[in-house]
């Protein structure tokens, strides 16, 4: 194996180690929980990203096969933390923040956490008499 | 030298699972332990792929791929359930 493969290949790994280490240490460094809801973004996207472009680069120039497999881990996960980052938060709010600590919402219906959501119109309401 | 930078990202890891576990024990919130959860999960995933790395083997793939589906779900039911007190309505 050429050495410019292995020292690409280490640096990935070697970056993917120190960005999930940043991550969990946020978990514990930080003091508010919306504070520490930011870290663990590190070691989601570079974290298992790094991780991930490694063993890309790994199978494609070592054991010359290409596979797909990690793009759809990449996939998933950054489809998938804006979501739970989302509930996260929620279950944060609803049992720290009461309705008055936040900001009015400038729309019909309050804040989803709060209020129940709005009813929709039932359009043949007046259609069908009997 | 990969062996090496392999062995240097798996103690960063366990370092990162052990204080995730510190969270989840001290967390003085529900929301701070489903997220430390979620940090566990995320954590297990590029721990799997190294290991995939360094078995050369694309096996594990798969089982991060599970990993990361289950993760996601048990933290989306968690949090429902913190909210709703209920997890499907």
């Amino acid at each position: 194996m050429a050495p410019v493969t292995e020292i690409l290949i280490s640096f990935f790994i070697v970056v993917s180690g120190i960005f999930g280490l940043v991550g969990s240490y946020g978990l514990i460094k930080l003091r508010d929980t919306m504070q520490r809801l930011h870290a663990p973004t590190k070691a989601t996207t570079l974290g298992v990203g790094g991780a991930l472009i490694a063993s890309m680069l790994y199978f494609l120039l070592v054991k010359d096969s290409f596979s797909f497999h990690e793009l759809l881990i990449t996939l998933f996960l950054f489809l998938t933390a804006p979501i739970t980052a989302n509930f996260i938060s929620k279950a944060f709010m609803v049992s720290n923040l009461r309705p008055k600590d936040v900001p009015e919402t400038g729309r019909d219906y309050g804040w989803a956490i709060y209020d129940d959501p709005p009813q929709l119109k039932e359009p043949e309401a007046e259609g069908k008499g009997e | 030298m990969i062996e090496i930078a392999l062995l240097f990202a798996f103690g960063c890891y366990s370092l990162g699972l052990l204080f995730n576990l510190w969270r989840i024990t001290r967390g003085p919130d529900a929301a701070d332990r489903i997220l430390a959860l979620d940090t566990m999960v995320i954590n297990v995933i590029a721990l799997l792929i190294l290991y995939g790395i360094r078995e050369g083997t694309s096996v594990y793939y798969e089982a991060s791929m599970l990993v990361a589906m289950v993760g996601f779900v048990s933290t989306v039911a968690y949090c429902r359930f913190i909210l709703r007190g209920d997890i499907i309505e």
